[in-house]
C-alpha cells in the first residue's frame, strides 16, 4: 500500500516537473530577449528605437527604426485577417451545419493538408505563381507588395480558423439548434441568430490563433513581399513592398556579428514581436471569458 | 534563408566528419606506407567566415580529404566578419572573408598577439543585371548609383523605356551587399524602396519575372533568364564575361580572401597550396569563381 502510494507520487512529481520546464523555458527565454534587446539602448535611445522611420543597420553611424518594421508587420497581418476570417469561419459553417457528411469526410482531410504544406514552400508558390500575377493584373511595377504576404498568410491561417471555428460550431448544444427550429426559425436565422453567437468564444479564439500564426509567420513574407523597410501608407500602402519585423530578423541574424549593436537591435525586434503576442493572447483570454460568462454554458 | 543554409552546412559538415571516420578506419591498414608527400603528421584545422567563399573552401577540403583522408579539415560559414572575430579570438585556423580586413580588425587582432596575414584565393564577379526583355545593354557606374541612391528612379533616364526602375537589392547582411556599396555607392546610403532578397537566386528569379527591375549578383549565378549589362571602366564599356574578369578588364570583381594568424604552416599551408595548385584552380572553375593567378 504503501509502495503504492510513493509511486503516484513518483508520477505526480515527474509531470510536475515536465511542467515546469515549460514555464521555465519561457521564462529563460524571456530573459535572454529582453536582456539582449536592452543593451541596445545603452549605446543609442530607446525613443529613436520606437519612433525612427529608417532601418539602416550597416550604415555608420547606423539607424534603428522600428516603426517600418512594425507597421510592415501589422499591414500585412491585417490584410491576411480581412481575407481569412470570412473565408474560414463561411467554410467552417459549411462543414458543421449545411454540407451532407460526405462532403464534409472529403473537404475536412484536404484542410489539414493545407495545414501540413511547409511555409517555404507557400513562400515559393507565392513568389512564382502569386507575384507575377499581381503585377500583372493592378499593373504594379513590382509584384512583390504586403497584398502578396496577406494573401499567403490568410492561406496559411485558414485551416485554424477552419478547424478551430468548427470544432466551436459543433459544440454548440442540439437543443438551442432544435429550439430555434422549433420555433420556426429558418436554418439560416438558426445560423446567424443562434449557433454564430453560441460559438462565438470559439470563432474568437480561431481568428486569434489565425493572427498570431500570421504575424509570426517568417519564410513566406520574407519571400514575397519584397522586404522594404519603408513606413508603407494605410490602407494603399497593401500594394506597395513591405518589410515585417519576423523577415528583418530572419533576414539579418544569420551573419550579425555577435554582441554587436546591429545583433541587440535584432533582439529588441525580436522582444517587440514577442510584446505584441503576448498581448494579442491576453485580447483572446478576455474575449474568450467574457464570452462564456455571457452564454451561461 | 540565410540560417537555413547555414545548418544545412552543419549538416554536410557533420555528415563528412562521420564519413570521414569511415573512411579513416578502412583506410588505415594499407595506407601505412604513405606516399612520398605523405609525410606531414594528421592533423585538424578549421574554417570559418564568408558564406561567398564558403562553397569553394568546402568543395576544395572535400577533394583534399579524400587525397590525404588521416587530414580532418572542417568548414564553417557565418560571414567574413565572423571568420575574421573568430581569428582574433583564436577559435578558427582560418578566416574566410570576401572582403578586405578593416584597420580596426587589423589593431583588434594585434591587440590580441594575432597577425593576421592575407591570402587572395580567387576572384569573384558581380553582374548587374536586368530583365531581358529590358532594351538597355549598358550604365555606367554614375547611372548605376543613381539607381541605387535614388536619384533615378524612370528607365528613361538612362536611355530605356518610360517604366519606373524596381530596384533589387539583397539583405543588409550579405557580404555583395557591403561590396556593392562599398564599390558603386562609395559607402553612401542604399535607396530606401529598395526590395531586399535574401540570397543570389532570389534576385534572379525576381529580375527575371519583372521588365522593370534591377539587380546585382555573383557571376557563378548569372543564367539566360536575366540580362548581364556592361558596365564602364576608364570611359569604356566592358562586357560581363569570364575572359574579362580574368583578364582585369571588368570593374566589378572582387578578391576573395583566407586570413591566417601569422605565415600558415602544417596541413593550413598545404591545403592553401592545394587551392593555389591545377586541381584548386578546376574547383575554382567548378565553383563558378575565377583564379587569383
Amino acid at each position: 500500500m504503501v509502495h503504492r502510494r510513493y509511486k503516484e507520487k513518483g508520477i505526480e512529481t515527474v509531470f510536475f516537473v515536465t511542467a515546469a520546464i515549460t514555464v521555465l523555458a519561457l521564462l529563460f527565454i524571456c530573459l535572454f530577449l529582453f536582456r539582449d534587446g536592452y543593451l541596445l539602448f545603452e549605446t543609442s535611445s530607446f525613443i529613436d528605437f520606437i519612433t525612427g522611420d529608417a532601418w539602416y543597420p550597416t550604415s555608420t553611424p547606423a539607424r534603428f527604426g522600428l516603426l517600418p518594421l512594425l507597421f510592415g508587420s501589422l499591414l500585412v497581418t491585417a490584410g491576411a485577417i480581412f481575407i481569412s476570417v470570412p473565408l474560414g469561419v463561411a467554410a467552417a459553417i459549411y462543414i458543421s451545419e449545411l454540407s451532407s457528411p460526405r462532403v464534409s469526410d472529403f473537404l475536412k482531410p484536404f484542410i489539414e493538408i493545407l495545414a501540413g504544406i511547409p511555409s517555404v514552400v507557400y513562400g515559393f508558390f507565392g513568389l512564382v505563381v502569386l507575384v507575377p500575377l499581381i503585377k500583372e493584373l493592378l499593373g504594379l511595377p513590382t509584384g512583390q507588395t504586403a497584398l502578396a504576404g496577406s494573401i499567403m498568410l490568410s492561406m496559411m491561417a485558414l485551416p485554424t480558423i477552419i478547424s478551430i471555428s468548427e470544432d466551436a460550431i459543433s459544440a454548440v448544444p442540439l437543443s438551442l439548434k432544435e429550439g430555434s427550429l422549433a420555433l420556426g426559425g429558418t436554418q439560416w436565422q438558426t445560423i446567424y441568430k443562434v449557433v454564430l453567437p453560441a460559438a462565438l468564444s470559439g470563432i474568437s479564439a480561431a481568428v486569434i490563433l489565425g493572427i498570431g500564426r500570421a504575424i509570426g509567420e517568417t519564410m513566406t513574407v520574407l519571400m514575397v513581399t519584397g522586404n522594404t523597410a519603408v513606413i508603407p501608407g494605410f490602407p494603399e500602402g497593401i500594394l506597395d513592398p513591405v518589410r515585417t519585423m519576423t523577415a528583418t530578423i530572419a533576414l539579418e541574424m544569420g551573419e550579425v556579428p555577435q554582441g554587436s549593436e546591429h545583433y541587440h537591435a535584432l533582439f529588441a525586434v525580436g522582444s517587440v514581436l514577442f510584446i505584441t503576442t503576448f498581448i494579442i493572447n491576453l485580447i483572446a483570454d478576455k474575449i474568450k471569458k467574457k464570452y462564456k460568462l455571457k452564454e451561461g454554458l | 534563408m540565410a540560417s537555413k543554409t547555414k545548418l544545412w552546412s552543419i549538416t554536410l559538415v557533420l555528415i563528412m566528419i562521420l564519413a570521414l571516420f569511415g573512411a579513416g578506419c578502412t583506410g588505415n591498414g594499407d595506407e601505412t606506407e604513405g606516399d612520398d608527400e605523405g609525410a606531414m603528421e594528421a592533423e585538424s584545422i578549421l574554417l570559418t567566415g564568408s558564406t561567398t567563399v564558403l562553397p569553394l573552401a568546402q568543395a576544395a577540403a572535400e577533394t583534399y580529404m579524400e587525397i590525404h583522408p588521416e587530414q580532418s579539415i572542417t568548414v564553417n560559414g557565418g560571414g567574413s566578419g565572423v571568420g575574421i572575430a573568430a581569428l582574433i579570438d583564436g577559435s578558427t585556423d582560418i578566416a574566410m572573408a570576401s572582403r578586405k580586413i578593416k584597420d580596426s580588425e587589423v589593431g583588434e587582432a594585434e591587440a590580441n598577439g594575432v597577425t593576421p596575414v592575407e591570402h587572395v584565393i580567387a576572384w569573384d564577379g558581380l553582374a548587374v543585371i536586368v530583365n531581358p526583355e529590358n532594351p538597355i545593354d549598358q550604365l555606367t557606374y554614375a547611372q548605376i548609383r543613381g539607381i541605387y541612391d535614388g536619384s533615378i528612379s524612370n528607365w528613361a533616364d538612362v536611355g530605356g523605356e518610360d517604366m519606373e526602375i524596381v530596384v533589387q537589392s539583397r539583405d543588409s547582411s550579405s557580404g555583395t551587399y557591403e561590396y556593392f556599396k562599398e564599390e558603386i555607392l562609395e559607402d553612401g546610403e542604399y535607396r530606401q524602396d529598395a526590395l531586399a532578397a535574401s540570397s543570389n537566386g532570389a534576385v534572379v528569379q525576381a529580375v527575371a519575372q519583372n521588365d522593370a527591375a534591377i539587380g546585382y549578383i555573383g557571376y557563378a549565378y548569372l543564367d539566360d533568364s536575366v540580362k548581364a549589362v556592361d558596365v564602364d571602366k576608364d570611359g569604356t564599356m566592358v562586357a560581363a564575361t569570364t575572359e574579362n574578369i580574368l583578364a582585369g578588364d571588368y570593374p566589378l570583381s572582387r578578391p576573395l580572401h583566407f586570413y591566417t594568424d601569422g605565415e600558415p604552416t602544417g596541413l593550413a599551408e598545404d591545403f592553401i597550396d592545394f587551392i593555389f595548385s591545377d586541381e584548386g584552380t578546376e574547383i575554382i572553375n567548378e565553383v563558378g569563381y575565377f583564379p587569383a593567378k
